[in-house]
């Protein structure tokens, strides 16, 4: 799968997005692959602020609970509630179904990120295929 | 299927619905005696809470009732019927000695309302068996309180943290490396601590530079399961413990794969603070259905004062009793003193087999896993070449090629007349089968589980579609669980 080039990427296997300083936040293909079928996502509500690298919330899935890890700081401003009542959407489109809307703290945060051709690389390593 | 098992066949399987579906009016599988007692007005005793009528419980016969749950049971799968190699769950065959001594009339019908003085043989129990354990693990202090192995985590990091808390900082963090089972961060957070994820290095093990560098006198403890979830011994665990002691933090090891050390290593001699240990696992009591477990504690000199109250002393003339007088405790964790009946049953265990026994169950445990190991090296990946103790995890990798993961070769086994292993843990292994005979089994019985898993690897290759869609000899074939976790139907509704 080709790794959209309009946005970062993290190694715990989010994307983010950003737009200004607002920024969109949801998991790689790789990371929906890897899962399973996604059965509940867990996200804060509109005002909590998020820290680069700490944990914001988590995925479900039949195999087991992953954390998200948030790609930078900043305070969520909207959160994707349709993905209350069909996860399934994660599964199916990951790379369109964001999970929060942040405004970034500090958008030199994104500098540490991985660009879409070094995302592939990474995970191309840690699959080891 | 040209090699199937010579463990499973079919057998006539009875459909059975819901017991409310058998229900109609009237039915009754009881008869009173005539009242002999003057009759009370319960109206007027009970007010608005009389109850007229029983709601919606079931109207059945008492043969219809006994067929219900006979039926029900042939569906179950059971540690009786064969092997059960639920990796990490430790699925051992619980003796008979062990309900044999529950049963003994004494035992059975004491009561914890009971004055002291007469409890004095339960009480022995209790002590005896403390004893036992503190002698098996080489620690100072035991509460054989929590009910279960993650209510053990939770008491002992209560502890930790009234512990740091009594030398004015309670700390912030609890250390976690990433092959831990799922319950410790659940622990640490309902604790109120953060967690931080710490990685493993490539034989499997604690990356030690990475614990030097998490390792703050922020962190109160590290959460070790040793020997590990990928059934590989902490070699470096005495170095492990220094770095954490060196900062003034604990190292709390989680007791899932005690079935490994008993008799050959005892946690309290390498370093360890803090451990839960699970009666259910380890020793022999009752582990599906709800066991119930149990999930004791125990500990070094250091925090013993915040142990769970109360706890069992000898008194200055000689007699058992509850000490409650306990100021520092974390306070009681279960109510009375926990799953007594547990207790009674791993003593009859670890007296039955005595300390050269306990040291054999280990080593057949160690064996058994590496025979099954060594057995399917070759046909699955082995994702860590490590030398495994108690239990072996492979990958899917060979078989996912032909687009057949470890949940499908899991489904397949019950086929072949086996219990599946555990799938999809430890999460640091894609694809991970987890594999734990246990002492239990003999030599014939895993050579029929190496033989069932060799020919579903055979399958793979020539049917994978026969492996994709099993079970094929169950009641009902694969259930939809994606479906069942999104859209989850929680109650019976009567038809109109």
């Amino acid at each position: 799968m080709a790794y959209p080039t309009d946005r970062k990427y993290t190694k715990e296997h989010e994307w983010i997005q950003t737009s200004g300083t607002s920024a969109t936040v949801g998991i790689t293909d790789y990371a929906q692959e890897s899962l399973g079928d996604i059965v509940f996502v867990e996200v804060p509500k509109v005002g909590v602020e998020l820290t680069a690298g700490k944990t914001f919330g988590t995925v479900e899935s039949v195999k087991a609970v992953s954390d998200l890890y948030a790609p930078a700081s900043g305070t969520v401003t909207e959160v994707n509630g349709d993905l209350a009542s069909s996860p399934e959407k994660v599964n199916k489109d990951p790379h369109g179904s964001w999970m929060v809307k942040i405004t970034l703290k500090n958008p030199k945060d994104l500098d540490a990120l991985l660009s879409a051709a070094d995302y592939e690389k990474f995970v191309a390593e840690e699959s080891g295929h | 299927m040209k090699r199937m098992t010579r463990k499973a066949t079919r057998h006539v399987n009875q459909n059975e619905g819901l017991i409310f579906e058998k229900s109609s009016a009237g039915k009754a599988a009881w008869k009173l005696p005539p009242l002999d007692v003057p009759e009370v007005d319960t109206a007027a005793l009970l007010g608005v809470a009389e109850r007229k009528d029983l709601g919606s419980m079931p109207e059945v016969s008492e043969i219809e009732i006994i067929r219900h749950f006979t039926r029900l049971s042939t569906w179950n799968y059971a540690i009786d019927l064969g092997m059960y190699p639920l990796g990490s769950c430790t699925m051992k065959y619980n003796p008979r000695v062990n309900e044999h001594v529950a049963r003994v009339e004494g035992i059975a019908n004491g009561h914890p309302y009971q004055p002291e003085k007469i409890s004095q043989g339960a009480l022995h129990i209790l002590k005896t068996l403390s004893e036992c354990l503190l002698e098996i693990t080489g620690m100072d202090a035991i509460t054989l309180q929590p009910a279960a192995g993650a209510h053990g985590e939770m008491t002992g990091l209560l502890m930790v943290r009234a512990y740091h808390h009594s030398k004015g900082n309670a700390r912030k963090k609890i250390l976690i490396p990433d092959s831990a089972h799922g319950t410790n961060p659940a622990t640490a957070a309902m604790v109120n601590y953060a967690v931080e994820n710490l990685k493993s290095d490539s034989r499997g093990m604690v990356d030690i530079a990475a614990l030097e560098a998490q390792m703050s006198e922020d962190v109160a403890a590290l959460m070790l399961t040793n020997p590990n979830t990928l059934g590989v011994f902490e070699q470096d665990i005495h170095k492990i413990a220094d770095i954490l002691h060196a900062k003034g933090g604990l190292l709390y090891m989680d007791g899932a794969n005690m079935n490994a050390l008993v008799g050959k290593a005892r946690p309290g001699d390498f370093g360890v603070d803090v451990m839960h240990l699970n009666l259910h696992k380890t020793f022999s009591t009752p582990h599906g259905g709800g066991g119930p477990g149990s999930g004791p504690v125990a500990i070094k000199k250091a925090l013993e004062p915040f142990l769970p109250r109360p706890v069992v002393v000898t008194k200055p003339d000689g007699t058992l009793g509850f000490d409650y007088d306990r100021p520092q405790s974390v306070g009681r964790v279960r109510a009375f003193y926990g799953n007594f009946g547990m207790f009674v049953r791993a003593l009859a265990y670890i007296q039955a087999n005595g300390p050269d026994g306990l040291r054999r169950t280990t080593e057949d445990a160690v064996l058994n896993a590496n025979y099954i190991r060594k057995g399917l090296e070759g046909t699955y990946d082995l994702p860590y070449a490590t030398p495994t103790m108690h239990e072996v995890v492979f990958s899917d990798k060979v078989q996912a090629k032909k687009g057949v993961r470890t949940m499908d070769i899991a489904k397949r086994l019950i086929d072949y007349g086996f219990h599946p292993y555990t799938t999809a843990f430890p999460l640091i292994v894609p694809g991970a089968m987890m594999i734990e005979p246990t002492e239990s089994e003999s030599k014939e019985e895993m050579d029929l589980f190496i033989e069932a898993m060799k020919s579903i690897a055979d399958e793979v290759e020539e049917d994978p579609q026969t492996v994709l869609d099993a079970p094929h000899s169950t009641r009902v074939s694969r259930l939809d669980e994606t479906a069942a976790a999104r859209k989850p139907v929680l109650r019976w509704k009567p038809t109109a």
